[in-house]
């Protein structure tokens, strides 16, 4: 990697390893994502994308090296972080309307006492219609399609005000043309904050990403490596139909 | 059917005892409706059951045994939490041998005081009928004290019912509000032995709650018709066991029971 990151960067990873009861997940890994990159994370699956990702969000504590954003350590940054899980982090039954599992993207930004605030509603009907789901504010989270659902998770985060989006496989559970339209959907957002997500599919998210991060333990290839059959057969061992299948044309 | 209540509008003993169900009922539908999305019957249920070794030690030492069944279910709380969020892989075995060991306790030290058989059995299946002014009073104040926290904490209570990581990621301590809600089901729990007795509680914690959850999609208004149901089964389960001397507690547990498979079969038909 070429080491032009100044320490300001949106994201700057250096050196980090982590392991989990002795077991080795991460070595090695050395980063740099500028503000307005919308930056791509991929690799088999166990390859460590996920506990990269939470990492950066400070969910997990890593043995060795350091984070920072926008030169800041993590802990002063959380504010500033929008983040999409994997559909599967709660129960599809909870009772719970749209616009309130939205709102939750204002905690730690709204009043610690009491209800949510008058600003913080406004903010919420913006980032739904951003993300049209203002017809579906009242809708119980259970009645949702998986698209919708990928959707409500979106604005959750768009609630916060990011400044970095960190994406897990937003795009997992739900079909392909919801698929693009959701990706399009990040493309404007990509105008205002910087972007990264994870995906399982290289065809897919190379038309829209400007970087991309190839993981499997370390790093094994990124943005400034062309990615050649040669990488993905590091990456994924030879298995590459996963990548091969270009679904969105 | 009319003695019922030409009692109730004379007799202090039934207007405590209807008032102190309309007063369980309160910290039942707030309560219970966390309890029953976080799926926390069973740690409920730990508390409440070990709540008998503080009662127990109460009773012994000639204090006042609610005052032992809060001290017994705070703790209770606190220590099944800390177990639940620090060790999780012996969660299900340790929260049953505290559920036992407390039980234990407040056998062994009841049996050593006297009036084993009354107490020990107005413990475990509550008597509504002989609720005091002063029981009310605690009653009361332990409703206000829930309805504070809740009012003071909803947003985060829901938030890490919902999604523990987001929270976390949002900056919220999900461990203290984690600990906070359980300290609550404790509060709650006292307040539900004095009308149903602890070996009851968790139906009449959870069998509202459930029911609401079926109707309604958010938590507060889960709350609010867990509520009303609690009144309406705690206020019929006394009219029904008054005459044909019925033990109440059991008499209001069977109510919201029927009252929920009922539910439960008309949401499966009418779906």
């Amino acid at each position: 990697m070429v080491e032009t990151s100044t320490s300001d960067s949106a994201i700057h990873i250096s050196d980090i390893n982590f392991s989990f009861d002795k077991l080795s997940i991460l070595e090695n890994i050395n980063m740099t994502i500028e503000q307005g990159d919308f930056a791509g994370l991929i690799g088999p699956n166990g390859g460590g994308k996920t506990t990269l990702l939470k990492l950066i969000l400070g969910l997990y504590k890593p043995q060795s090296g350091t984070i920072t954003l926008f030169g800041e350590a993590l802990k002063k940054q959380r504010k500033i972080i929008g983040y999409v899980p994997q559909y599967a982090n709660f129960s599809s039954d909870f009772p719970i309307s749209v616009k309130d599992t939205v709102l939750q993207g204002r905690l730690g930004l709204t009043a610690c006492f009491g209800f949510y605030n008058q600003q913080d509603k406004i903010i919420v009907d913006k980032v739904m219609q951003e993300t049209e789901i203002t017809p579906l504010a009242q809708r119980p989270i259970q009645s949702l399609s998986g698209g919708q659902m990928q959707r409500v998770l979106v604005a959750r985060a768009l609630a916060t005000e990011p400044e970095i989006m960190l994406l897990d496989e937003p795009t997992a559970n739900i079909d392909q043309r919801a698929e693009k339209d959701i990706f399009d959907l990040f493309k404007t957002i990509n105008k205002r904050m910087t972007i990264l997500v994870i995906s399982h599919d290289i065809g897919f998210v190379s038309d829209y990403i400007n970087k991309v991060f190839c993981l499997n333990k370390t790093l094994v290839c990124h943005d400034s490596t062309p990615v050649t059959s040669d990488t993905i057969h590091t990456l994924y061992g030879g298995h590459i139909s996963e990548v091969q299948h270009s679904h969105h044309h | 059917m009319l003695e019922f209540f030409t009692t109730l509008s004379s007799q202090a003993f039934l207007q405590n005892a209807f008032l102190g169900g309309i007063l369980a009922s309160i910290g039942c539908g707030l309560t219970g409706s966390f309890v029953v999305v976080n799926r926390i019957g069973y740690m409920a249920g730990g508390i409440a059951h070990s709540v008998l070794g503080g009662m127990g030690i109460a009773y012994y030492f000639d204090l006042n045994p609610f005052a032992g069944a809060l001290i017994a279910a705070l703790l209770a709380a606190l220590i099944i939490g800390t177990i639940k969020l620090k060790w999780k892989h012996q969660e299900d075995t340790t929260i049953g041998a505290i559920w036992a060991i407390g039980m234990a306790i407040g056998i062994l030290f009841i049996s050593k005081s006297d009036g084993y058989n009354t107490n020990l059995m107005s413990f475990l299946f509550g008597n509504i009928l002989i609720i005091s002014d002063e029981q009310l009073f605690i009653m009361f104040v332990l409703d206000i004290i829930t309805i504070i926290f809740m009012t003071l904490f909803y947003k985060q209570l829901v938030a890490v019912s919902f999604d523990i990581e987001f929270a976390t990621v949002r900056g919220i301590h999900v461990n203290l509000f984690y600990l906070l809600l359980l300290c609550l089901v404790a509060i709650t729990v006292v307040l539900l032995i004095q009308v149903v007795g602890l070996i009851l509680v968790i139906a009449l914690l959870t069998l509202p709650a459930a029911i609401a959850k079926q109707y309604v999609h958010s938590i507060g208004l889960m709350m609010l018709l867990a509520s009303l149901l609690g009144m309406l089964f705690t206020s019929l389960g006394l009219f029904i066991s008054y005459e044909p001397d019925l033990p109440a507690g059991a008499t209001i547990i069977l109510v919201a029971g029927v009252a929920y498979f009922l539910s439960s079969l008309l949401r499966t038909i009418f779906r």
